[in-house]
This record gives C-alpha cells, sequence and structure tokens, in this order.
C-alpha cells in the first residue's frame, strides 16, 4: 500500500509535482454517464454512497440517483464558516469541496458494537458475534484528499500489527469512484499537503468533472484496479482525446492556484519542540475543547469502548464509539484526566496530528482537506496556529519565519 | 422452604419532587416498553405519580426531581437523603436550580407580585439552588427533561452493582456522531453544544434549532469564548447577538449551574 505522504509535512516542495504531465485519462463520458455508472453499481449489488445535499450541508449520504448528487449548489466553506450558495442552472454534480463528514463514519462507524453476551436462566453463557456488516459499497465522488485519508486509515486501522476486521471487511468491500478537485474551498491546502486536488492512486475508476462547450458536464474517466476497468467497460464512453485532457490539466492547476492555505515546511519538528510554548494558553483561552475538529477531520480514528448491560442482567453488550482528545475522560487514568486543561488537549491533537503522526505511521496524520478549520464554530485555524508556532520557533533560534502567505506563494 | 421465601429482596425505589415540572417523572413512566422489565427488578416503594400506594423506606435507590425553594423543602430534602442508599438527582431542576433560579438573580418579590393574584400566601425563599447544595448527591442526571434511555442506563448499572457511564464531553459529540450538520457553521445559529453536556440525543441540532444547554455545561466548557463568538457580526462569522440575546442564551433552564451564571451575567 502507497503512503500518499512522501514529504515531512506536505510544505511547499510537495505541491510541485502536481505542475507534471497530463493524466492519461482514457474515456470519455457523457452525462448519461452517471446514471449508467450508479445503476451498474447498484445491479452488483452495492449500496451507493455519494454526495447530497442536506441541512444547509453537501453530506455524505446513500444515494440512488443522479439526481441526488447536488447540482445547482456551491459550498463557501472558511474558518468556522460554511455556506450553501445557489449556483441556478449549474449542472455539475462535483462543484463542492470537502463534504461536512468524510468517508470514516462508512469504514469507521460513530458507534459500532463488538460483541453481545447472553447468559439465561438456565444453560450456559453465549457470545453473539458482531451484528453483519452492511451490503458491499460504492464510494461516488470520493475527494483525494479523501482518498488519501482513507489509505491513512488503512494504515492505521488495517496495518499488518492490528489490523480491525470489522473496518477490514468494510474497505475491502467497498469500491472507490474519486472525482477530482476543480472547486477547492478557502479552508482547503490539499496541494501543498501533496494529496490533490487531483487524485493519484487509491481508487477503483477515477472520474474528473468538466464543463461541455454546450454548458453540460462531461467526464473524463480511468481505471485504477481490474474491478474499476471493468465498470468502466460498462460504461457508455468514448476515447477520450487531448484537448479534454489539457482542459482537465488546466482546470487541476486551476485548483491548486486557488489555494491560499498551507502548512509551515517544518511543522513536524516545531511541535516536537513546542511542548512548553506559551502559544497554547493562547489557543486555550479561544478554544472550546467540543471536540468538533477531531470528530469531522477524516483521519481521527481514536474511540472509546462501553459496556451496557439489561435490567435483567442476562445480556450484556460492548460497542465502540468515537472519541476525542479533546475531552476529559480520553484521558483519565485514575485519579484524573492527564490533560486537564483545553491548551494541553489542543496541543495533544495537533502535535499528533502534524507531527507523531509521523513517528508513528509513517507520514502526517494530515490531509489538507480543511474540515477542521471549517467546522470548528470560532474558528480556529490549524494553519494559522502552526504558522504561529512555526514563527515563534523561528524566532527563538534567531531565524526569519517564511509564514504561510510565503509558503502558498512558493507554488503557483 | 418455599421459592418464595428463598428469592432475592427487590431493592426498592423512591421518586421525590420538589420544585420542577414533573417532566422528568414522567420519564419513567415514559420507559413503556421497560416499565413492566423495571417493575419486576426494582420495587417501586415511593412514586406518588405513579400510584399513592406507598411502602416505608429507607429505600436502596432514591431519584429526586427539583430544586430547593422553600424552608420546607429544605428540611425534607434532609429526611429523603437518611432514607436512601444511592441518591439520584435528575433534569436540570435537582441538579442546578432549573429555570426558576432566574428568581436567585432578581427580587424574589417583585416575582410573587408579579405571578401570584394573592402574594401573602407564598412562603419561599430568596433563591432556587440545586439538591447538592444541601446533601451529599451520588449520581446526577441532567437535562430538562432527563433522557430516559439515560435514565435506564443509571437504573440497570446500580443494579448490578457497576458505575454508570454519564458522558461529560460537549453536545458537538454526540451531534458529529449522529452525522448532524453543524447549525452554528453552516447556518450561524447560535447554539449552546460546544459548552454543554452531551446526553440528549442531539434533540435540537437535528431539527435545525441550536443547543439551549439544557443539559447544562460540559466538562472545561469555555462559555466566554463562544458568547464572545456569537456576538461577533454575522459576517464576521459571529452570530451577531447584542448582550441581552446572549444573557438569555446562558440564563435558561442551568441559570444557576456554574459556569452558566457567570458568563450570563457577564452580558449583563
Amino acid at each position: 500500500m502507497a503512503f500518499p505522504h512522501g514529504t515531512e509535512a506536505g510544505g511547499a516542495g510537495a505541491a510541485a509535482g502536481w505542475i507534471g504531465p497530463v493524466v492519461a485519462w482514457s474515456t470519455r463520458l457523457d452525462e448519461s454517464a452517471l446514471d449508467a455508472l450508479i445503476r451498474a453499481l447498484r445491479e452488483d449489488g452495492r449500496e451507493v454512497i455519494g454526495p447530497t445535499v442536506r441541512d444547509g450541508a453537501v453530506v455524505l449520504a446513500p444515494i440512488t440517483a443522479p439526481s441526488d448528487l447536488p447540482a445547482g449548489w456551491r459550498d463557501i466553506q472558511d474558518a468556522g464558516r460554511y455556506r450553501l450558495a445557489p449556483a441556478p442552472g449549474e449542472t455539475t454534480r462535483f462543484t463542492h469541496a470537502a463534504p461536512a463528514q468524510g468517508w470514516k463514519r462508512f469504514v469507521h462507524p460513530p458507534e459500532d458494537r463488538l460483541w453481545r453476551a447472553h447468559r439465561p436462566a438456565h444453560g450456559d453463557l453465549t457470545l453473539e458475534d458482531p451484528p453483519p456488516p452492511p451490503p458491499p459499497r460504492a464510494f461516488l465522488g470520493v475527494r483525494p484528499c479523501d482518498l488519501a485519508a482513507l489509505e491513512i486509515l488503512d494504515r492505521v486501522l488495517a496495518g499488518p500489527d492490528q489490523p480491525d476486521p470489522a473496518y477490514a471487511l468494510r474497505r475491502r468491500d467497498a469500491l472507490v469512484v474519486s472525482v477530482d478537485c476543480g472547486t477547492p474551498a478557502a479552508s482547503c491546502f490539499c496541494a501543498t499537503m501533496d494529496t490533490g486536488p487531483a487524485a493519484r492512486d487509491g481508487f477503483d475508476l477515477a472520474l474528473v468533472e468538466l464543463v461541455a462547450e454546450d454548458g453540460r458536464p462531461v467526464y473524463l474517466a480511468r481505471a485504477g484496479s481490474p474491478a474499476g476497468a471493468d465498470l468502466l467497460d460498462r460504461l457508455p464512453g468514448t476515447p477520450a482525446n487531448d484537448a479534454d485532457r489539457e482542459t482537465a490539466t488546466s482546470q487541476r492547476d486551476r485548483a491548486v492556484a486557488t489555494q491560499t492555505r498551507a502548512l509551515p515546511p517544518g511543522i513536524r519538528g516545531v511541535l516536537a519542540g513546542a511542548i512548553d510554548s506559551r502559544h497554547w494558553d493562547e489557543v486555550a483561552a479561544r478554544c472550546l475543547a467540543c471536540g468538533n475538529c477531531t470528530l469531522c477531520c477524516p483521519t481521527c480514528f481514536c474511540a472509546t469502548v462501553e459496556d451496557s448491560t439489561s435490567l435483567d442482567g442476562r445480556t450484556a453488550e460492548r460497542w465502540r464509539r468515537w472519541s476525542s482528545c479533546f475531552t476529559e475522560a480520553f484521558s483519565y487514568i485514575h485519579g484524573g484526566a492527564v490533560r486537564g486543561d483545553r491548551g494541553n488537549r489542543y496541543r495533544q491533537w495537533i502535535t499528533h496530528k502534524l507531527s507523531a503522526w509521523h513517528d508513528q505511521f509513517g507520514g502526517s496524520g494530515c490531509v489538507g482537506c480543511g474540515r477542521c478549520i471549517t467546522w470548528c464554530p470560532v474558528g480556529i485555524d490549524i494553519t494559522a496556529e502552526a504558522a504561529t508556532l512555526d514563527a515563534e520557533a523561528h524566532a527563538r533560534a534567531g531565524a526569519p519565519t517564511p509564514g504561510t502567505a510565503a509558503i502558498a506563494a512558493t507554488h503557483p | 422452604m418455599t421459592a418464595a421465601a428463598t428469592a432475592p429482596r427487590r431493592p426498592t425505589l423512591a421518586v421525590h419532587k420538589f420544585a420542577s415540572c414533573d417532566g422528568c417523572q414522567l420519564s419513567l413512566l415514559d420507559c413503556e416498553d421497560e416499565l413492566l422489565d423495571i417493575a419486576q427488578a426494582v420495587e417501586i416503594a415511593y412514586f406518588l405519580e405513579a400510584t399513592r400506594a406507598t411502602a416505608k423506606g429507607p429505600y436502596d435507590i432514591a431519584l429526586v426531581e427539583g430544586s430547593i425553594t422553600t424552608a420546607h423543602d429544605l428540611k425534607r430534602i434532609r429526611a429523603v437523603r437518611r432514607q436512601a442508599k444511592v441518591l439520584v438527582t435528575i433534569g436540570a431542576c435537582a441538579t442546578s436550580g432549573g429555570i426558576q433560579a432566574l428568581k436567585s438573580l432578581a427580587d424574589t418579590d417583585d416575582y410573587i407580585n408579579a405571578v401570584y393574584a394573592h402574594p401573602r400566601f407564598i412562603s419561599t425563599l430568596d433563591t432556587s439552588t440545586p439538591i447538592a447544595d444541601h446533601v451529599p448527591v451520588d449520581y446526577e442526571l441532567r437535562g430538562c427533561p432527563i433522557d430516559r434511555g439515560q435514565l435506564l442506563h443509571v437504573l440497570t448499572a446500580l443494579l448490578h452493582g457497576r458505575q454508570p457511564r454519564l458522558p461529560n464531553h460537549s453536545q458537538c459529540v454526540e451531534c458529529k456522531r449522529a452525522g448532524t450538520v453543524c447549525v452554528t457553521v453552516a447556518a450561524g445559529t447560535p447554539c449552546l453544544g460546544p459548552v454543554t453536556q452531551a446526553g440528549c440525543g442531539t434533540l435540537c441540532p437535528r431539527v435545525g434549532r441550536g443547543c439551549y444547554g439544557c443539559f447544562g455545561p460540559a466538562e472545561t466548557a469555555n462559555t466566554a469564548a463562544l458568547a464572545d463568538h456569537a456576538r461577533l457580526p454575522v459576517q464576521d462569522g459571529g452570530a451577531g447577538l447584542d448582550a441581552t440575546a446572549t444573557r438569555h442564551l446562558f440564563h435558561g433552564f442551568n441559570t444557576n449551574a456554574p459556569g452558566f451564571r457567570e458568563e450570563g451575567l457577564r452580558h449583563g
């Protein structure tokens, strides 16, 4: 399994790779192919999960037809703010950035029963297996940042050392159809994290959505696995031409150029040396310790395990539920919580995500999707906090700091 | 020896009411599917809302609803405590003083004169205070009303000698697990979720309304940061609340809860 993060921190150097060769899209699909695609996936017995509009946001949910996809909407995302703006007449379906929550909930559910045991009045204790996993799924419209997130979760939850069987099964049974991102939000920084806006690998079928001369959407496709190739064969397509490929390339390069946020290249080392920074107190004054950043992060995987019993005491269950390092219970050991205040908890999260994750899992835990920035109720921005800590470290070392704007400016 | 004589005695349950609306007690009766199981697992010994037949204490488990607002309450809660092996307070009134604690921040006589036709019949304290201000409390169930799932969970845990699991983290954890879209970020709706304890089942945010904090403050709640952000103009990402609206946000069902009380007063 290729880990997508070759560089230490993402950072400016990583982005250069994107201004590269034209991608070898093989097939051109017109709009009707989306219907054929969803139909084919459903015929294969798959539940199709994709982006759809609900409660004022693009969310991921089961879909059954192209009309479920978000056409005629643009998302506006910035620190602490998300709005859907109507785009009347627009027929493209994938002109949104990261959906409200990532794919984590479909492979590592927020609540999962691990086992149930029953002790009858007469007879032996029996242990039930966990409930059967859901039917095989297709993930449609996976953004490249979220592809990278799935690969990180694979490494954490399905690695050779301690694989989680339920995760591995769900992941194995999921067919992934990615769609390159042409419309990053202000909160996005995938380009410098080297995870997007175009997919490189980790998909069965990759698509990019373009706008044809008549204003209707058109798709270029390429397969990334035998299953994807088989699926593509069943869709009504024509060979892609060079003009289409050039259009896709320009769209990709524009999507890189519009991104202004970035993490400092040396953030891994900076955070490792920032344990005693005074900045944590400053963050603590603004941070709500609500846990939203961790829960909407597509790679935060922490969970807690909780037991329950029936009233008659004959049935017991063990459930796994999403947890967050921002809760007191997360670091509670006998006598109290190790990380009692908000500053400690923010430090734990950002340091694990951007620094210790490298030591633990061989890459950064951040994919640059920007969700923690958008969905923080008070708009705390991981790139801004990282830049402040970076500047502090440079000041200590007596060297000038490049600053976030300068980092972003070093790639087109 | 008969089977009945060897059967273990069922633990006794008592339900007491102080200043409250009865809604939390109703949550027990609302456990329709589980009510028979509950009645088999415990002996309901004192529960005036359900039956006027009562058995004498002491009781193994006492559920206490309501706040302390009269001198008579003050005496009675001590008697209730003496009669209870485990005392569980249920609801915002019992755990923080309830909506009626608004009077603690005002002139009680003004309230009495405004509300009652014959104020001279009213004998009340100037405050509405939680049970834990007066007697030791073993467990607290938050909410207005309480969540019946949490009530069942606590009863079950107590019956089997296990620690109940009552999360004290923010409501946001529950919203994100449920996949509820954040009403503050996506719609600019003021919401107390980030500083409110989880447990309600995301009742309000899942229908597009902001959390009004009926479960009271979460652990490590940063009420000041939330309030300051909510007071920012809408174009700056806030909810554009003025001082009065911000005070009202915090001074609701948990007016007297530590954190909410001070934050509301800050926007006086």
